[in-house]
C-alpha cells in the first residue's frame, strides 16, 4: 500500500508542476494586483484622513502624503461629541452581541440536543425569520418604539437588532453544538453533573468558537446600522451613533471630504481589528456552516 | 427518520419510568427543558420580530399619515385601498423594476468575482493569497456607511482620484441615472463578494485533490474543471451564497441612501427599500410605506421557499 504510494507521488507532482506551473506567475500576479485594488479605497481612506486640508482639495491628488496631520481627526471630535457617539455605538453593539449568543447558544442547544414536537418546524420558522427584510419593518417598530417611550434610547437600537441577528445565530451555531460528541454528555450525565452544569461548564466552553464565529455578523451588522439609527434617534442627538455623525460632515454640496473620511477611519478601525482577531476561527466557522 | 424514532421511544417510556436510564439520557424525557432553553429566542422574536411584521400588514390596510400618528384623526379602514394606490402609481412598478434589475446585477457581478477569485486563490501560494485574503476581510468589514463615503470620494467629481487618472475631467457619476447606479453597484460587489470568495474558497479546499487531479490527467481545461467537476460538487454552497445574496442585495438601503442622496435626482435611483422608508418618513404616508414593506416581504418569501425548496432536494437533514 505505502510502496504503491510512494511510487505514485512523484508523478502527481509532476502532473501538478506540468499543469500548475505556466499559469502560476501571472495567477500569483493577479491576485496581487486584485489585492491592491480591493484594498485602495480603505487605503485612500486612511491617507486623506491624515491629509492636511490643501492636499484634499487639490485637484492633482497623489496616492501618498509628505505633511501627515491630525487636523480632520481633531476637528471631528472638536466639532461634536464624538466620543459619546463612539460609545453609543460601542454599548449597542456589545449588548447586542451578549444577548444574542447567549440566547442563541440556549436555542441551539433546544433545536440540537433535544427531540420533541415542532422541532422541525420551528428550524424551518427561524429559517423564514433570516430572510425578513428587517429594513421593511422600520415602520411599525417606530410605533412600538413610541408606544414604549423607548424612541431615542440605546434600547430602541439594542432590541430590534437581538432579534435581527438571532435567526441567522441559531441557524450558524446549529452545526457546531452538534459537532460535540453526544458521548461526552453522556458520560456528564454519569459522573452525576445536572443539565445546567452540562450546558454551561461543558458545552458552553466547547462551542465559544463557534458563537465568536457567530458574534461577527451580529457585531457588524449592528456597528454598521443606519437605518435604526436614523428613524429612532430622531430628537435626542446625545443618544446618536457613530453612523449618523458621521454623515453630519457629508452635506451633499460642500462634503468637508476630510472630516468624512477621519470619522470614517475611526468607524472602521474597530471592526477592522475585530475582524483580524477572530479571522481564522470566521473561515473554518463558516465552513463548517455551511457544510453542515 | 432519526426523530420518528426517538418520538416513539419518547411514547413508551412512562411506563418503565423508574428504571434509570442506560444510554441517551438526553432525549428521552425532554419534557419542558427544550422549551425553557427556547423561550428567550421566542418571546424575543414574537414580540419584535413576528408582531411588527403583523403590525405591518395592519397599518398596510389602514389609513395612516400625519394626522392620525399625532393622534389627532381617527385611522379608518382601508381595505386594500393602499394597495390599490401602490399598483396604480407608476412610479412604484418604476421603481420595482430598477430593484429587481438593479439586485440581478449585483448578484452575477458579486458571484462572478467571488468565484472567480476563489479559484484564483486555490492556484497561488501562502502570500498573494494572505495579501487578497486580508484585503477582502478589510473590504468585508468596512459598515455600509463607511464604504458608501469612501467610494463617493474616489469617484468624486473634483477631487477623486478616479477621474484623473480615467481623465474624465470633472465628470459627476451621481448625476446620470446610469452611472449612480453602477457606482453604487461598485461598491456593493466590492462589500458582498469577500463572502463569496470566502465560502466558495472554504468549499473547493474540501474536494479531494485527487477528483481536480484526474480531470487534469484527462486535459479539462480549466473552465472545463470549474464547470463540469467543482460547480456540480460545490452545488449546496453556491445554492447557499446565491440566495445570501439575492437578499442581501435585494433590500440594499445604506449604500442607495449615502451615495445617492436618498433616491438621486428626482427619485432616479430609487429602490423599493428607500423608496418605502420615503414613503413614510418622509411624506408621512405610513399606510403606503407599509404596504411596499409587505410586497417587499412577499417578494423574499418567495425566494425563501425556492431556496427551502432546494435544500429539501438536497437532501438536508433539518
Amino acid at each position: 500500500m505505502r510502496l504503491v504510494r510512494r511510487g505514485g507521488e512523484p508523478r502527481v507532482n509532476l502532473v501538478r508542476r506540468f499543469v500548475r506551473r505556466p499559469g502560476r506567475t501571472a495567477a500569483e500576479a493577479a491576485a496581487l494586483l486584485v489585492a491592491a485594488v480591493v484594498a485602495f479605497p480603505l487605503y485612500w481612506m486612511v491617507l486623506s484622513a491624515f491629509r492636511p486640508a490643501g492636499e484634499i482639495e487639490s485637484t492633482e491628488p497623489r496616492p501618498w502624503t509628505l505633511a501627515p496631520t491630525l487636523d480632520s481627526f481633531r476637528r471631528v471630535f472638536g466639532q461634536q461629541e464624538f466620543g459619546r457617539y463612539f460609545l453609543n455605538s460601542v454599548v449597542v453593539a456589545v449588548a447586542v452581541v451578549i444577548a444574542s449568543a447567549l440566547i442563541a447558544f440556549l436555542a441551539a442547544t433546544a433545536v440540537t440536543r433535544f427531540r420533541f414536537r415542532m422541532r422541525t418546524t420551528l428550524l424551518i420558522m427561524f429559517l423564514v425569520a433570516q430572510m425578513v427584510p428587517v429594513e421593511a419593518l422600520t415602520i411599525p417598530l417606530f410605533f412600538l418604539m413610541r408606544d414604549f417611550g423607548q424612541l431615542n434610547t440605546l434600547w430602541s437600537l439594542i432590541l430590534p437588532h437581538i432579534a435581527f441577528s438571532l435567526p441567522f445565530a441559531i441557524w450558524m451555531l446549529r452545526g457546531f453544538v452538534k459537532a460535540v460528541p453526544e458521548a461526552l454528555e453522556e458520560a456528564a450525565y454519569i459522573d452525576g453533573a445536572s443539565r445546567t452544569r452540562f450546558l454551561w461548564q461543558i458545552l458552553f466552553p466547547l462551542v465559544l468558537p463557534g458563537l465568536v464565529a457567530t458574534s461577527v455578523f451580529s457585531f457588524i451588522s449592528t456597528w454598521n446600522d443606519f437605518l435604526f439609527a436614523k428613524s429612532f434617534i430622531i430628537s435626542d442627538i446625545s443618544q446618536s451613533t457613530l453612523s449618523m455623525a458621521l454623515l453630519v460632515f457629508y452635506k451633499p454640496d460642500e462634503p468637508d471630504w476630510g472630516g468624512v473620511m477621519a470619522a470614517s477611519t475611526v468607524m472602521t478601525i474597530p471592526v477592522l481589528v475585530f475582524f483580524v482577531l477572530v479571522q481564522r476561527r470566521l473561515v473554518s466557522g463558516l465552513g463548517g456552516a455551511v457544510k453542515d | 427518520m432519526v426523530a420518528q424514532d426517538t418520538v416513539v421511544v419518547e411514547r413508551e417510556r412512562p411506563a418503565r419510568a423508574t428504571a434509570p436510564a442506560p444510554r441517551t439520557p438526553r432525549g428521552r424525557r425532554p419534557g419542558l427543558t427544550p422549551w425553557l432553553y427556547l423561550a428567550p429566542a421566542l418571546v424575543v422574536l414574537g414580540g419584535l420580530l413576528a408582531y411588527p411584521i403583523y403590525q405591518l400588514g395592519l397599518i398596510s390596510l389602514f389609513h395612516y399619515t400625519q394626522a392620525q400618528v399625532s393622534g389627532g384623526e381617527p385611522t379608518s379602514f382601508e381595505g386594500l385601498g393602499n394597495y390599490r394606490e401602490l399598483l396604480a402609481d407608476e412610479q412604484f412598478w418604476q421603481v420595482l423594476l430598477a430593484t429587481v434589475l438593479f439586485a440581478a446585477a449585483c448578484v452575477v457581478c458579486t458571484l462572478a468575482v467571488g468565484c472567480a477569485l476563489a479559484v484564483l486563490l486555490t492556484r497561488v501560494r501562502a502570500v498573494p493569497r494572505l495579501a487578497l485574503m486580508l484585503a477582502a476581510l478589510g473590504a468585508w468589514a468596512t459598515p455600509a456607511v463607511t464604504g458608501s463615503t469612501v467610494w463617493l470620494f474616489l469617484f468624486d467629481a473634483d477631487f477623486g482620484p478616479v477621474n484623473r487618472v480615467l481623465g474624465l475631467g470633472d465628470h459627476a457619476w451621481t448625476y446620470g441615472r446610469f452611472s449612480a447606479f453602477f457606482l453604487v453597484l461598485l461598491e456593493v460587489v466590492w462589500c458582498s463578494f469577500p463572502f463569496v470568495m470566502v465560502t466558495v474558497y472554504a468549499g473547493i479546499r474540501a474536494v479531494p485533490s485527487e477528483v481536480l487531479e484526474a480531470a487534469a490527467l484527462d486535459g479539462a481545461s480549466q473552465w472545463r474543471i470549474w464547470r463540469s467537476v467543482l460547480a456540480p460538487m460545490l452545488r449546496p454552497i453556491l445554492v447557499v451564497v446565491t440566495i445570501q445574496s439575492v437578499i442581501w442585495d435585494f433590500k440594499v438601503f445604506t449604500q442607495i441612501y449615502v451615495m445617492t442622496n436618498g433616491g438621486g435626482i428626482a427619485g432616479q435611483n430609487l429602490v423599493l427599500n428607500v423608496y418605502a422608508y420615503q414613503q413614510a418618513f418622509a411624506s408621512s404616508q405610513y399606510s403606503l410605506g407599509a404596504a411596499i414593506g409587505v410586497v417587499m416581504l412577499l417578494i423574499l418569501l418567495a425566494v425563501t421557499l425556492v431556496y427551502l425548496r432546494l435544500l429539501r432536494r438536497q437532501g438536508e437533514e433539518l
